[in-house]
């Protein structure tokens, strides 16, 4: 449309301005000369005018012609507006032309126009080549639209196939990546990363579920088989009562270990950062000192701590607690009477170094690997009471702050190396 | 105590019920959290128990929030099977004053509930706490057992001012965890149980008849008898 307003339009625009512009120049000229010199001015036009498209007609009051090369004053001259239309009879072809009415205000009567017979074949033209420019442009679209959208298909397909895959339950699906590098491969590895990502979840909670069946069908079935000797052999109700007390407390330590699977699941979930606040670590760590150095003083441990001052970081406060109570616990656990356990927590840098040295059998290297998988237990701690938990809540404690733990040797090369498990946090 | 139970599990209601009205308390119950509301807005309770997640559209947040907004302070203690943490500061910052997670020992849903419902008690000032003949002085700091000073540690302290303030009722280890030390995670071992007979250790040596009592299954408490 705008094409076709400017090119078409502009012709009749056109048309019209050299009227207005020929029609002002002969008023100009009767105002300035006699009648006579507007019949000459007329006539010279129209001698001058090789394309044979100028069209004149002056008459007197009375109707006679004085110049001019219309035969008669068409009736729509006596319209409203100045500017007519009329159909052309020429030279014995049809025609057409666009007259403008000037009044010269004397009583003479001057028609001023253009024969656009010439001006409507070119905008004929004109029409027909746009209309044809559309149609060859929309059919074009139309082709590279369908070519786009069959190519995007070929490029996506992969990536929804793949989709489908995984949705139908196959995780092992990836979506196979070309080696262009595009956006499609982009989104194709993020797709992957995300699966692997998905992949590994699933596997730790199967891993989960394995230990959960194995660690906890154990101690249920042991709390079954004591409950229901009672109830076929209690001799009195003395006896009884001893074993459904008995009972209760297997079903506690069963609802601990339950409530310490589902807090390490939630914390590796990264589920737990509503708690997260900038805090001082070295008044947690004394606490912690404090609460723990009446248990070895009862059995006749040490319990030194060596804090720095302030031990700035963002984190949860009572999970931190928790996981150096766990360390706490463990360490206690294994030390001798008389052994030491230390608690250590410097600033290095812009990393909070939280030790926990204990003076017992240590680990050996291989166990240290498996050390922090749920229900893991190294054979030497088959004995002590424990549920193979506590390194796991710290290592996932750890993850979440972002840190990390290491093992390692309290006193390398001894016989009792001891155990010193090293929490490293970033400090705030 | 009047204490109103709402709880939507049968079972779980049933024993609480027994529970507290054996310990001579008396007891509504409402099933849902609507009736839960109604009545609690509608009667004067000295406690109330919800569960957290209740059926009938409105749950136990809800039902505080909404009590809350109408300035109603009763105290409240949630019962959740949700173990989440931050569902604990959820239902906390909702209005609740105690959470506690299923399954939970009887004695420790007792224990708190009768804390909740003696507490303003310990909110009105005071400076001294008294307890047969032990004596504690808020201001100065001082323990004196039958007129002699009993040298006791800051923490120390803090344990026993939390057993006299509750003088005749049964404090958990985890409310101790809790209330002297302002930590929330299960202790597992007996490290609460080594700071109070210490205490204990300290209170009773060279006295007949001892304070702290251990409450078989539950926890402790001190009283004059």
């Amino acid at each position: 449309m705008v094409l076709w307003w400017n090119t078409a339009g502009a012709l009749d625009r056109q048309v019209e301005a050299a009227i207005r512009a020929d029609a002002t120049a002969l008023q100009e000229r009767r105002r300035a000369g006699d009648i006579a010199a507007l019949v000459a001015a007329v006539e010279d036009r129209l001698a001058v005018d090789v394309q044979n498209e100028a069209l004149y007609l002056l008459l007197t009051a009375e109707g006679r012609r004085l110049a001019g090369n219309l035969s008669t004053w068409p009736t729509e001259a006596n319209a409203e507006s100045p500017w007519i239309r009329i159909p052309l009879q020429r030279d014995g072809a049809v025609s057409e032309a666009r007259l403008l009415r000037v009044d010269l205000g004397d009583g003479h009567r001057l028609l001023v126009g253009r024969d656009v017979a010439e001006k409507l074949r070119l905008r004929g033209l004109l029409s027909e080549g746009i209309a044809w420019a559309a149609s060859a442009s929309a059919a074009l679209a139309v082709l590279g639209a369908w070519l786009l959208r069959r190519a995007l298909e070929n490029r996506l397909r992969p990536i929804y196939r793949t989709a489908a895959a995984i949705g139908t339950g196959d995780l092992t699906r990836r979506v196979p990546l070309s080696e262009r590098g595009d956006e499609f491969d982009k989104l194709g590895a993020t797709m992957n990363a995300m699966l692997d990502r998905i992949a590994q979840l699933m596997e730790g909670v199967r891993g989960v579920s394995d230990a959960i069946a194995h660690d906890l069908r154990t101690p249920i079935a042991r709390a079954r088989a004591k409950l229901e000797e009672a109830l076929v052999s209690a001799q009195d109700e003395e006896a009884l009562r001893a074993a459904v007390e008995q009972g209760i407390a297997d079903l506690d330590g069963i609802a601990r270990v339950f409530k310490a699977v589902l807090r390490i699941a939630e914390v590796e979930a990264g589920a737990r950062r509503a708690a997260f606040a900038p805090i001082d670590l070295a008044p947690v760590l004394t606490d912690m000192a404090e609460l723990y150095g009446a248990s070895a003083e009862a059995q006749d441990q040490h319990l030194e701590a060596e804090l720095d001052e302030t031990l700035p970081l963002v984190g949860d406060r009572d999970l931190l607690a928790q996981a150096v109570v766990n360390l706490l616990d463990n360490a206690l656990k294994f030390t001798p009477e008389g052994g030491t356990v230390r608690l250590a927590a410097h600033r290095l840098d812009d990393v909070l170094e939280i030790a926990v040295a204990d003076d017992g059998p240590g680990m050996p290297p291989a166990d240290r690997q498996r050390a922090g998988e749920r229900f893991f237990r190294a054979d030497s701690a088959r004995t002590t009471p424990g549920s193979g938990l506590g390194l796991s809540l710290v290592r996932a404690v750890a993850t979440l702050h972002g840190g990390e733990v290491a093992l390692s040797d309290t006193h390398p090369g001894a016989e009792r190396p001891g155990l010193t498990v090293t929490l490293r946090l970033p400090a705030s | 105590m009047r204490i109103l139970l709402v709880e939507d599990d049968a079972e779980v209601a049933r024993f609480v019920r027994k529970g507290l009205m054996e310990a001579g308390h008396t007891v509504e119950h409402a099933v849902n959290g609507r009736d839960g509301l109604f009545m609690a807005a509608s009667e004067q309770f000295d406690v109330l128990v919800l569960d957290r997640m209740l059926p009938g559209g409105v749950d136990g947040v809800r039902l505080v929030e909404t009590l809350r907004g109408q300035g109603n302070r009763t105290p409240v203690l949630f019962l959740s099977a949700l173990n989440a943490v931050d569902e604990r500061v959820k239902g906390l910052k909702a209005g609740g004053d105690d959470y506690l997670t299923k399954p939970f020992a009887f004695a420790e849903l007792l224990a708190r509930v009768e804390a909740l419902g003696r507490r303003p008690a310990a909110e009105v000032p005071t400076t001294r706490l008294k307890v047969a003949d032990l004596e504690l002085d808020l201001l100065s700091r001082t323990v004196t057992r039958g007129g002699k000073k009993i040298d006791v540690q800051p923490r120390e302290f803090r344990l026993l001012e939390h057993l006299m303030r509750h003088a005749g009722q049964v404090v958990t280890r985890t409310m101790l965890l809790e209330k002297v030390w302002d930590y929330h995670f299960d202790p597992q071992t007996n490290v609460i149980d080594v700071h109070v007979s210490r205490l204990r250790h300290k209170l009773d040596k060279g006295f007949e008849k001892p304070l702290i009592h251990t409450v078989r299954n539950a926890g402790y408490m001190i009283r004059a008898d």
